[in-house]
């Protein structure tokens, strides 16, 4: 949407990524600026989660680079990149049931840079989310699904990341819920966290990012400004149900 | 009814040694489905830990804490023999420690991703290695342990048929364990490692997004857990003053079966079945049936499988597809 583009935080360059024998992304690069919103969109099985697998040291690519703050991430141990600023709050909420809402917040924070900071993010947390505050010392188990998003996005921004890789957030949520949680997003991206969003609701995630990505089995069909692609009609007959 | 009393010290007392051994199994299990055969090996190294300690230093320890104490060193001292013990378990515990630190590092870290079948035959492995290396090091023969509380009276209660005995080692065991257990009880709710060795156990992968480095946190709990094995391996050589390298492998199941009837994954079960195992062994060999006490631990096995296979407080796990 602006003019001139921030610098690029993130990056990758012909990732491919295999399961087995089956190839699950083809040579996918694409270009995160910072203080962007970019949106991973497409339907299941598109490769957007695996997208995000891969940024996050949780599947290594086969080939292909991915560099974050100048540097290549791949083969990088998961924990140790979330150190480094990159930080996902994952598919299905993953949030630890088994645990308090504070002790998953608590441990959000393991890898944060800023020790001093924890108490202020904490706080942050709970005015971001103050149903969290009301809940803190309950297990997460017997949150509801908003509030286990809810809580997978504060103890996701407790490690004070740079990027915030958020995967499928509005999942299984009602769409009064939905429509807070994307909320939310902005605000955080306003505050001036990047934000990487994988969404099958395509239409609604568009409408908040700056630039989009279409996946399609595992390539990347087309990408740019997202408010193009809302306009564009191929991707609304495609994508967006129209 | 002293009889009675008898029997319930009896059985607290080994329920305690069982409890710290079946702990071991059931963090291991949680953190990482792994039933870990070796873990009554790391209790025997424990146990020849404290005898070789106790033979070698253990005059020197008693003679150290009579002067720091300022009591004689007659050995009659019953503070200088409790912190004698007392070094002597935290020595075990810190070696039975480094064995779980380069057992988990050796054997079972490079088969992290591999199907679990095979990290169960490299535990059995590994335990049959500790065994015969124990008896090629150790010898194969019983060796005598110290008895360091052989100067210490026991208290006794009532008389004649009413007599009730307490030995004051029984009561050293089991206020240890308890103890230990407060203290692992605390690591595990009120830490940061005990938040982060909760949540790799819910999910690895998941604890891996957080930050948290999984296989240290895998790593920590095997030292947890060996370390509380040899406490209890040393109390159990002062217990019962024989040990050989093969005397890891009963117990071990034992407290592998107690660990399964409290609910195997489950720190308060792995305690609680351990005492219920103990009270029901001293009852058993008490009211006219020693023979059979080594089957007992496995009878509550097979009946528990049959009756409810999660364990007394195990929560019943859907297995994911």
């Amino acid at each position: 949407m602006t003019p001139v583009k921030n610098e690029i935080v993130l990056s990758l360059k012909d990732v491919s990524v295999f399961y087995g024998i089956i190839q699950g992304l083809h040579n996918v690069s694409f270009d995160v600026h910072k203080g962007d919103i970019v949106t991973l969109v497409g339907a299941n099985g598109a490769g957007k989660s695996t997208t995000l697998r891969a940024i996050s040291g949780l599947v290594k690519p086969k080939t292909g680079q991915i560099n974050f703050k100048g540097q290549n991430i791949v083969g990088v141990p998961a924990h140790e990149i979330v150190s480094r600023g990159l930080c996902q709050a994952p598919e299905g909420r993953g949030i630890f049931l088994n645990l308090s809402v504070a002790e998953n917040m608590d441990l959000g924070a393991w890898a944060a840079p800023d020790k001093e900071a924890y108490q202020a993010n904490m706080d942050q947390g709970f005015q971001l989310f103050p149903r969290l505050k009301e809940r803190r010392n309950q297990l997460a188990g017997t949150l509801s699904g908003g509030e286990q998003q809810m809580l997978a996005i504060a103890r996701a921004l407790m490690s004070q990341p740079e990027v915030l890789l958020l995967d499928e957030p509005s999942l299984g949520l009602a769409p009064q819920i939905i429509e807070k949680i994307f909320e939310i997003i902005m605000d955080i991206n306003k505050s001036g966290v990047t934000i990487l969003l994988v969404e099958q609701n395509a239409l609604q995630a568009l409408q908040i990012a700056h630039h989009g990505i279409v996946f399609e089995t595992g390539v990347i069909k087309t990408q740019g400004i997202a408010a193009d692609l809302l306009r564009s009609d191929e991707i609304r007959k495609a994508y967006l149900g129209d | 009814m002293a009889e009675f009393f008898q029997y319930v010290i009896n059985g607290l007392s080994q329920g305690g040694t069982y409890a710290l051994v079946a702990l071991g199994y059931t963090m291991v299990f949680g953190i990482l489905q792994l039933i870990n055969f070796a873990h009554g090996e790391v209790y025997m190294l424990g146990a020849f830990t404290g005898l070789y300690t106790l033979r070698f230093f253990g005059a020197r320890i008693v003679e150290f804490y009579s002067f720091v104490l300022h009591v004689g060193a007659d050995q009659t001292s019953t503070a200088a023999a409790v912190m004698t013990a007392i070094t002597v378990i935290l020595i075990s515990m810190v070696t039975c420690a480094l064995v779980g630190y380069f057992v988990e590092r050796l054997a079972y870290r490079p088969l992290r991703t591999s199907p679990r079948i095979n990290l169960l035959i490299t535990a059995v492995g590994v335990s049959l290695f500790f065994q015969y290396s124990g008896q090629l090091i150790f010898g194969s023969s019983p060796q005598p342990y110290p008895d360091l509380f052989e100067n210490l009276e026991s208290w006794t209660f009532g008389a004649d048929e009413n007599l009730l005995v307490i030995n004051p080692l029984q009561v050293f065991v089991f206020a240890t364990a308890i103890t230990l257990m407060l203290i692992l009880r605390h690591v595990i709710f009120h830490t940061r490692l005990g938040r982060a060795m909760r949540a790799v156990s819910f999910n690895h992968e998941l604890a891996s997004l957080m930050g948290i480095p999984t296989n240290r946190i895998i790593t920590a709990t095997f030292m947890i857990g060996s370390s509380l094995a040899g406490a209890a391996g040393v109390m159990v050589g002062m217990t019962y003053p024989k040990v050989e390298p093969l005397m890891g492998s009963l117990p071990g199941l034992k407290a592998f079966c107690a660990a399964v009837l409290g609910g195997i994954g489950n720190v308060t079960g792995a305690v609680l079945g351990s005492f219920i195992l103990g009270l029901a062994e001293a009852f058993l060999s008490g009211y006219g049936a020693p023979t059979y006490k080594d089957a007992l631990a496995f009878a509550i096995l097979i009946l528990i499988l049959l009756v409810k296979p999660s364990g007394l407080l195990g929560v019943h796990r859907t297995e994911k597809v």
